[in-house]
């Protein structure tokens, strides 16, 4: 085995062997024949995961798109709370993470250990970085109510606010909405606060709920389409309204537009949350990868996990760099 | 693929010094060339927007976006210098998307208006809710 019978095998034949692996390194596997096989059959098995990771993303992604073609109202009043700030941020901050990863792995090669176990410490700090600013994000939209699924709680609690503040229906142009006439609907949410004048009719939300499949629309096509370019008139009006609205109205729209944009919060929270499940599960990774570097278990002969790891930061990166224009800017 | 390997070992010229098995170590001005690049390109996403372009604004997001992810690929990933059977692999995982992605949103268009009112079917107060 060390004297391979091509000649496209030798120049990696790596370094003295130790007696216990007399025909080869002792981190290359009995079953490779070379470092370099072995090296290559690793990165494609990681690379044919990513591939599958791409794929699983890839699912969301086509939630994203069919719900914001069929609802694109979601999406223009849901990302009016997202900071492009944040986002733009943590673009810079994962981007910059990526850079040191490469660089770890660069350093790796090179026989640098001290200066790999730093790079990849500094790649961690991005992922806390992240996660840090994820969870600020999250914090705001769970306080206002925006969560996802049963938690979007948003639409409720605005319709409870129109409730106790009767004089605000009048700035935001709502008291004709029938939707907010009906305002005792959550009367039961509202217990705590004195309200009297609200009636405390708790059948609204029962009554309200009808088909869930769309088929049973009392109104064709045209209709509805009609309905949604008076809704998205009247939304312009009534956002510059809500800017003047008593104390206490965390939201930039009215109610029935809240309850339009729970499914942009759903796929905000699946996609940004899947994406922090893979950075919490890459800041793992790094840091086992960092022990192992700190015991000298690399060099420049055997990287094979730094790479892959660092593979698998990147495509966190890669992800991510679609998911912020699409959920913060567009 | 051992082959590529040792090709790309004697014209990159790095790695003579030091070791025997290296496919390939990305030099480091690459590497913060392709990282001012990315930076570059975030704030170009950042600013497009800012920008009224109408229907465009989507496609040159997205465009810009694939441009950041094969930068990424190429040069963080290696994808550059690898074994051609790896970006065989990113390749195929995008196109599969693309055949899936394509198809959904066809069908989309043909159930669109019904979707819509979502508060004229469920009232304000939705399931769940």
């Amino acid at each position: 085995m060390s004297e391979p019978p091509t000649t496209t095998k030798t120049p990696e034949q790596a370094p003295p062997p130790p007696p216990e692996h007399h025909q080869h390194p002792p981190y290359q596997a009995h079953h490779f024949d070379t470092m370099v096989q072995q090296v290559d059959a690793g990165k494609l098995g990681m690379w044919v995961f990513l591939a599958t990771e791409i794929l699983m993303f890839g699912g969301l992604f086509c939630a994203y798109a069919v719900w914001r073609a069929n609802n694109f109202e979601a999406f223009d009043i849901g990302y009016a709370y997202l900071s492009w700030e944040y986002g733009a941020f943590n673009t810079l901050v994962l981007l910059a993470s990526s850079f040191t990863m490469a660089w770890a792995v660069r350093a790796i090669q090179l026989n640098q250990q001290a200066l790999c176990f730093t790079l990849m410490g500094l790649t961690l700090l991005g992922g806390v970085i992240f996660m840090g600013i994820k969870a600020i994000e999250y914090d705001t939209k769970f306080s206002a109510g925006m969560g996802p699924g049963i938690f979007y709680e948003a639409p409720e609690r605005a319709v409870k606010y129109f409730a106790e503040h009767p004089e605000a229906t009048e700035v935001a142009g709502v008291a004709d909405s029938p939707e907010v006439a009906d305002a005792g609907g959550t009367a039961e949410t509202a217990d705590a606060a004195p309200q009297d004048d609200a009636s405390g009719e708790a059948d609204g939300q029962a009554a309200a709920s009808t088909n869930t499949n769309g088929t049973a629309l009392p109104s064709g096509g045209e209709v509805a389409e009609q309905g949604i370019v008076e809704r998205v008139e009247r939304k312009t009006a009534r956002h510059a309204d809500l800017a003047e609205m008593p104390e206490g109205y965390y939201w930039k729209h009215p109610p029935e537009q809240l309850l339009q944009a729970r499914p942009f919060f759903s796929i905000y929270f699946l996609m940004t949350g899947l994406h922090g499940i893979h950075v919490l599960i890459g800041m793992g990774l790094i840091g086992w990868i960092m022990l192992r570097v700190k015991q000298g278990e690399f060099n420049s002969e055997y990287n094979a996990p730094v790479d892959l790891v660092g593979l698998y930061w990147h495509l966190v990166d890669l992800v991510w760099i679609f998911l912020f224009p699409l959920l913060y800017l567009i | 693929m051992a082959d590529h390997a040792t090709t790309e070992h004697s014209t990159s010229g790095e790695e003579h010094h030091h070791g025997r098995y290296h496919p390939h170590v990305v030099p480091l001005p690459m590497l913060a060339g392709v990282f001012a690049a990315l930076l570059a390109l975030t704030v170009i996403t950042v600013a497009v927007t800012l920008v009224d372009l109408g229907g465009l604004n989507l496609p040159v997001a997205l465009l810009i976006a694939a441009v950041k992810a094969s930068l990424v690929a190429l040069y963080f990933m290696h994808l550059r210098w690898d074994s051609p059977f790896n970006a065989v692999a990113l390749i195929a995982a995008f196109l599969f998307l693309a055949l899936f992605l394509w198809f959904a949103i066809v069908d989309t268009d043909q159930y669109a208006p019904q979707m819509m009112p979502i508060t004229e079917r469920e009232g304000l107060v939705g399931p769940g809710g």
